[in-house]
């Protein structure tokens, strides 16, 4: 039963880092007042130019992992170009990034559909690794999942402690008074689309080079929706994402243990549990916060300034 | 010394219409200067013109005697010119010190806050508010956001100070502190400029006053010595009442008794009025925005339930009734606001034209609409008012101001209407569409139809009117019949019951 346990925490990370990585990405662009709904599409396309770097760089992981930020980027500036420069409908046209995004990995992806990849693989930390319970816990992950802390970190105190980020949720929450403060409102949009994308697309990379070491067409499953719901969980406050991220990731964790061990619990059963969940946690959450959703004021709607005629 | 302000022959114009038609204002360093006019005479036009949020199409403006071009806000900032605006802007869930920051550019977060909590604190106390730079926004009251609005603009290093009717949201008691606040603030050398249309206010705060009216500068009189009565003169004007024939007025058609009714704030605003409107008249509301007129018009149109009082019409009770059954009555309207309750702005023409009887039957049935019908009648509506350059299958969006507003007008008069409730009904319309709409009114009015006409405009209440009620403070406050004496009229909007 211990080892049950222990295994099951270990595995949490590497289901928890990219449900993090996305839904904090998410937070940046949606802090910003850009209702991002694109996540899923984004991730997929993360996932596949990873796989396709890593494989074709002859297993390089480190240009696989920026291949992943490269194509997040890319996606996300097409998004924010028709969002922020155009000021199209936010929820379409993130709607319609998803079935772009899965439409075009489906094509061009059969080259490299189902090729096993080793990409991240755990640290050896030595003696430390070796501690009982602790070591396979915490010492015994890969790269990524150390690097998510100073990235939440960072994201976090960018967002409350400095004056850009308290810019970029002045824009978010109030366009109107920021924009006669003197900020931006294209500017910080932009900004903060592309730079939460290239989040959500290296949550995407890391999901196919850690979690299933493999491209397989529509692999996210459902991924960057959950991470929206996340942020929606998480109020848009990272530290409460990183929360919801574990507690996601450890669902996920336990489906193929509880697999493994060979308990009679139907397959279907466990593999809706990530979206019960969900379900659940939105519900909960809109029963409980009776002072809003914590949601940015201007969540969703472009700005047009008052016609300065 | 030079003046502090100077602001000659401004002119501004908005869609052909004249906002500001060459305006001249002046102000002085260490005094208080009340910017007085009806809603409309162009006083915050002026104002958003001084602080670079209008482009002026003419004029000139000079700050301390030396004359500038103001190319947008932040130039104006520069200039020592800062605005608190009736709609605050600041950011919710901040704190007050974050917003202050937000206008205030620092270097750094950390000592950003202290600097400016400093600051903060310091100006607080000078002027003797009391303001915590750690408090929400969300969680402090209307009037502390206005003090933090001030704050806000004084660091930012403005000694041209404007406030654009401070004391609306306010309290008596907090507005009379408001008042004593700026007057400190003149006192220690800088200008601040006041726009109100409240009488009082300016005689007992203000140095000096200027009028506007329609776009021009009336006056600029010195307070002490100058009475209420003068200023409500200068501020409704002389302008002759135009002699068309009354109307014959019939039988009470439209009855309204001790009607109360709510904002969405829950602040009560119409506050047990009541009036009567015969068949084959038009009765002016005349008053001052936000003293109910919105709230009854919603209350007519059925759309906002009243607290208390009712609604009759030729003798029966039609206060519960659904929209669409008063409509089937006969009650029709002219919303203030065409965009979002007179028109679907991305249907065409036609469809709009059509949207209220389509149940009727007029235009085929539930399952099958005859297009070629609507096509046709919209066609012989379009014509008869006048709508030119719109076709049936025209979007609404496409329509210039006067056009949507006739097309409206074609739509609620259309049959034979028993009450027409027409709000505001020529706001932003050019001269030759106001006209047009007057006609329609007339019109209405000569078949026999109730027309109750709320505005804001003053000479658009007189001339129309068979009776003019005056609204002040949710409540009738007298009526006069045809020919309306302007300056009574004037007094009962601005006085304060």
């Amino acid at each position: 039963m211990v080892e049950f346990i222990v295994n099951w925490i270990a595995f949490t990370p590497v289901f928890a880092v990219p449900l993090m990585l996305a839904s904090i990405g998410l937070i940046i662009n949606e802090r910003a007042g850009v209702m991002n709904l694109c996540a899923e599409g984004i991730m997929l396309v993360g996932a596949f130019a990873g796989v396709v770097v890593y494989i074709e760089s002859g297993n390089i992981l480190a240009l696989g992992t920026l291949g992943a930020i490269a194509a997040g980027l890319v996606v996300s500036a097409l998004f924010a170009f028709m969002v922020v420069t155009m000021r199209l409908n936010q929820v379409v046209a993130g709607i319609a990034i998803v079935f772009f995004a899965s439409g075009l990995t489906g094509l061009i992806g059969n080259p490299w559909t189902e090729r096993a990849v080793e990409g991240f693989t755990k640290v050896d930390m030595g003696v430390l690794s070796t501690i009982p319970v602790l070591g396979k816990i915490v010492f015994s992950q890969d790269l990524m999942v150390y690097a998510s802390v100073p990235i939440v970190y960072f994201v976090w105190r960018f967002l409350h402690r400095s004056i850009p980020g308290m810019k970029l949720r002045a824009v978010g929450e109030n366009p109107q008074a920021a924009d006669a403060a003197g900020v931006s409102i294209e500017f910080m949009r932009f900004g903060a689309v592309v730079t939460g994308g290239a989040l959500v697309g290296l949550a995407g990379g890391y999901l196919a080079l850690a979690a299933s070491k493999i491209w397989v067409e529509d692999m996210t499953h459902g991924r960057g929706w959950i991470a929206v719901a996340l942020v929606i969980f998480a109020r848009w406050r990272p530290g409460r994402a990183v929360l919801g991220a574990l507690l996601f990731g450890g669902i996920e964790a336990l489906i193929p243990r509880i697999q493994a061990v060979g308990l009679a619990v139907p397959q279907y059963l466990l593999l809706m549990m990530p979206y019960l969940v969900t379900l659940a946690v939105l519900t909960y959450v809109g029963l409980v916060s009776r002072t809003g959703s914590g949601a940015p004021g201007a969540l969703g709607l472009p700005y047009v300034r008052e016609d300065r005629r | 010394m030079a003046h502090a302000l100077q602001m000659t022959d401004i002119v501004k114009s908005f869609d052909g219409r004249m906002a500001l038609d060459r305006a001249e204002f002046c102000a002085d360093w260490g005094e208080v200067h009340g910017l007085l006019g009806e809603n409309g005479a162009g006083k915050t036009s002026l104002m958003n013109v001084l602080c670079g949020l209008y482009r002026p199409d003419a004029g000139r403006m000079s700050i301390d005697g030396v004359e500038h071009r103001i190319e947008g806000p932040s130039h104006a900032r520069a200039l020592g010119i800062g605005m608190v605006h009736q709609h605050f802007k600041l950011v919710q869930p901040f704190t007050i010190a974050e917003n202050v920051m937000l206008a205030n550019p620092q270097k750094s977060w950390r000592k950003g806050v202290a600097t400016v909590s400093e600051g903060i604190a310091r100006l607080s106390d000078e002027l003797g508010f009391e303001i915590d730079p750690a408090a929400r926004i969300d969680r402090i009251s209307v009037a502390e956001q206005q003090r933090v609005e001030i704050v806000k603009v004084l660091m930012g290093g403005a000694r041209l100070l404007i406030l654009d009717e401070p004391t609306s949201v306010l309290t008596d008691e907090e507005a009379a502190r408001l008042l004593r606040t700026i007057q400190a603030l003149a006192r220690r050398g800088a200008c601040v400029i006041l726009i109100t249309h409240k009488l009082r206010e300016v005689l007992a705060h203000a140095d000096r006053v200027t009028v506007m009216r329609s776009g021009r500068t009336v006056a600029t009189v010195a307070a002490r010595g100058t009475s209420a009565a003068d200023l409500a003169r200068m501020m409704v004007g002389d302008a002759p009442v135009d002699d068309t024939e009354p109307g014959q007025s019939g039988p009470v058609r439209l009855e309204i008794s001790d009607l109360t009714a709510r904002r969405d704030d829950g602040v009560s605003t119409v506050r047990g009025l009541s009036l009567t409107v015969r068949s084959g008249q038009i009765y002016g509301l005349a008053g001052v925005g936000g003293n109910g007129q919105t709230e009854l018009a919603e209350v007519l149109m059925g759309v906002r339930a009243p607290e208390t009082g009712h609604i009759g019409l030729d003798g029966s009770d039609i206060t519960a009734l659904h929209p669409k059954r008063r409509r089937a009555l006969g009650i029709r309207n002219v919303p203030a606001d065409r965009s979002a309750y007179g028109l679907a702005q991305e249907l065409s023409v036609g469809d709009n034209y059509a949207s209220t009887r389509l149940g009727s039957g007029s235009f085929g049935t539930l399952a099958w609409v005859s297009r070629r019908t609507i096509g046709a009648q919209t066609s012989a509506a379009l014509k008869d008012f006048e709508i030119q350059g719109a076709a049936v299958d025209t979007s609404v969006r496409l329509l210039s101001g006067g056009n949507a507003q006739k097309l409206v007008l074609a739509r609620e008069l259309h049959g034979e209407p028993a009450v027409i409730v027409a709000h505001s009904p020529t706001h932003g319309l050019d001269v030759r569409a106001c006209a047009a709409v007057h006609d329609h009114l007339r019109a209405a009015r000569d078949f026999g139809a109730a027309v109750l006409l709320i505005s804001e405009d003053l000479d658009e209440v007189l001339n129309l009117s068979d009776v003019v009620g005056v609204i002040n403070r949710g409540a009738i406050v007298g009526e006069l019949g045809r020919p309306a004496d302007r300056h009574r009229v004037g007094e009962l909007m601005l006085g304060h019951a």
